[in-house]
């Protein structure tokens, strides 16, 4: 019993790191321009498809090095690959309608999460696509509880990135300008900010983030697929809805806390219901929290009353 | 004397109201210019389409000689044109000091890269611009309040941040709208003594406020709006008692 709790505690927490990572692409959009952005869960999904082909590819040609090196190798594609797309999206699809009602650009959103889902399918087929085993499969023994060297590397990873990503906002002059933009876009325009570059930067971050992310959930489960950016984008904004969308410490602790949930749930569901429903429910963990959320403090853990603006 | 800020003919409608008609101002450097009229003669209109929030829909904008009509925001002030507003527009949950740091982005450079790999460069701007932050702060006289979260300032407070930010934009101009708004005789004492020191120094003021007593102790010329036109313009004596702005003011002396 000890044993699980502290299994499934790991496990919640690697996954949670993940979620936290997408999240905070869901919360930086929305604390700039108040849209959701839907497609950002296939943002997630084509880093990791992007990263599995260019490993398959070195793999192909013979390249002989060790698999990490692979991984980064994939990596270092799948990243600038995802921040061109976040931009073009941003450009093609939002810009256009940044004074239209807010319904449209949700709509639009929705749009083009459905296709790029398509466009994946046409790409790499309708098929999971296996990551290549080239990682270390050698399991550590941490407190009665298995880890790899991989997922190890995922929670320190993902720790480094949140880190750097709070640097860049709280102390350098871009986050400065995203923050105010944040606050109050028209203002900001009048202290020199160019707005357009700033929510240019805002998807492009996030983008970068998402990628690094599929390829962390495609490294962990061993596969991918182009249909799996709608459920870990709908999670990942879950956790976002859960830590207060729009707050960045909010995504984060929602992304952990929504991963242990899940975990933990996933662990004991069996126990708790005699049997009668699997771990395979674990899904709907994260949906139960987004109900409870949304009638019980919709404005999040860490969210603010939204009456700021006069 | 030469005109800093030349405004020509500027209309502006919204669907039926002409908030704006035909407004024509010349703005000298160095001095402080009042623009007076009652509610919704359009003082703020007239900001807003300067400062490129509004699109105006006819006329023209010259400043230092260079034609700002219907520019983004960010042209305008980079050409050195800043403002601050009449319902205070902080940024609420940034520190006193970062917000006029944000005021100070138009004047730096330092992109992502350079953020992100610190170079000494980098490093140099971002503490310059720390600095330079701190000593706005000192000059409008809230610098030991630069911790404080702008929606945590005193409101007199909070109207010296925004002429602090306003001015980290390093402007030729300076528009101030209603800054004496809601403030005490010695708040509106100690604001005066400020745009005596920021004129001083070399910065052109245009300034909306409803304090008469304020404009005229202040200004050296006033134009007066009503509906959208200039009904007059001069020195502050003979604003005061032109019979058109006593009309404006008042309505019609019963004969």
């Amino acid at each position: 019993m000890v044993d699980i709790f502290i299994q499934q505690l790991l496990n919640g927490l690697i996954v949670g790191s993940i979620y936290a990572l997408i999240a905070l692409g869901y919360t930086m959009v929305y604390g700039i321009m108040q849209l959701i952005n839907f497609a950002h869960g296939e943002i997630v999904m084509i880093g990791a498809m992007v990263t599995i082909t260019c490993i398959n590819v070195l793999l192909d040609a013979g390249v002989q090095l060790p698999g990490p090196l692979l991984l980064l190798a994939g990596l270092a594609m799948a990243i600038p690959v995802s921040m061109l797309l976040g931009f073009t999206i941003e450009r093609v699809a939002y810009r256009p309608l940044r004074r239209a009602p807010r319904l449209a650009p949700l709509i639009t959103a929705i749009g083009v999460s459905i296709v790029l889902q398509q466009a994946a399918m046409l790409i790499w087929g309708r098929n999971y696509r296996p990551f290549p085993s080239i990682l270390p499969t050698e399991v550590h023994d941490f407190f009665g509880a298995a880890i790899t060297d991989l997922q190890i590397a995922i929670i320190i990873l993902a720790f480094v990135l949140m880190g750097g990503l709070f640097f860049l906002i709280e102390k350098t002059r871009l986050g400065r300008a995203m923050r105010a933009t944040s606050q109050n876009p028209d203002v900001a325009g009048l202290m020199g900010v160019n707005i357009n570059t700033v929510i240019s930067m805002t998807f492009v971050i996030g983008s970068a983030l998402g990628a690094v992310a599929g390829v962390m959930v495609a490294a962990n489960y061993d596969q991918a697929h182009a249909y799996m950016g709608f459920m870990i984008g709908l999670k990942a904004f879950t956790a976002a809805v859960l830590g207060g969308i729009g707050n960045l410490w909010g995504a984060v602790i929602g992304g952990i806390l929504l991963g242990i949930i899940e975990s933990l749930g996933a662990g004991y569901l069996g126990d708790l219901t005699g049997g009668f429903l699997g771990s395979h429910y674990k899904d709907i963990f994260a949906f139960v929290v987004l109900i409870a959320v949304l009638i019980f403090r919709p404005s999040g853990l860490m969210g603010e009353r939204v009456a700021e603006r006069a | 004397m030469s005109a800093l800020l030349e405004i020509r003919g500027i209309h502006k409608r919204f669907g039926g109201l002409h908030a704006l008609n035909d407004v024509s101002l010349s703005i000298n450097a160095g001095e402080i210019y009042g623009l007076i009229g009652p509610n919704g003669a359009g003082k703020t209109t007239l900001f807003n389409v300067l400062t490129g929030l509004y699109q105006p829909d006819e006329g023209a904008f010259t400043f230092n000689g260079k034609d700002l009509f219907r520019k983004k925001p960010y042209v305008v002030v980079e050409s050195g044109i800043a403002r601050t507003f009449q319902n205070i527009r902080l940024f609420a949950n940034m520190t006193a000091l970062e917000n006029v740091m944000v005021g100070q982005h138009v004047r730096t450079r330092t992109g992502v890269i350079g953020a992100v790999l610190r170079h000494p460069k980098a490093r140099a701007e971002e503490a310059g611009i720390k600095v330079r932050a701190q000593e706005l702060l000192d000059y409008v006289g809230i610098g030991r309040r630069h911790d404080e979260l702008a929606r945590n300032l005193s409101y007199g407070d909070q109207r010296r941040l925004e002429i602090a930010r306003a001015l980290a934009t390093k402007p030729t101009l300076l528009a101030l709208d209603e800054p004496a708004a809601g403030m005490n005789p010695s708040e509106t004492e100690g604001l005066k003594k400020l745009m005596e020191k920021v004129r001083a120094d070399g910065v052109t003021i245009l300034l909306i406020e409803h304090d008469v007593k304020l404009m005229m102790g202040l200004c050296d010329r006033i134009a007066v709006l009503d509906y959208g036109k200039k009904i007059a313009e001069g020195v502050p004596e003979a604003v005061k008692n032109d019979p058109r702005v006593i009309e404006a003011y008042l309505g019609v002396a019963p004969q």
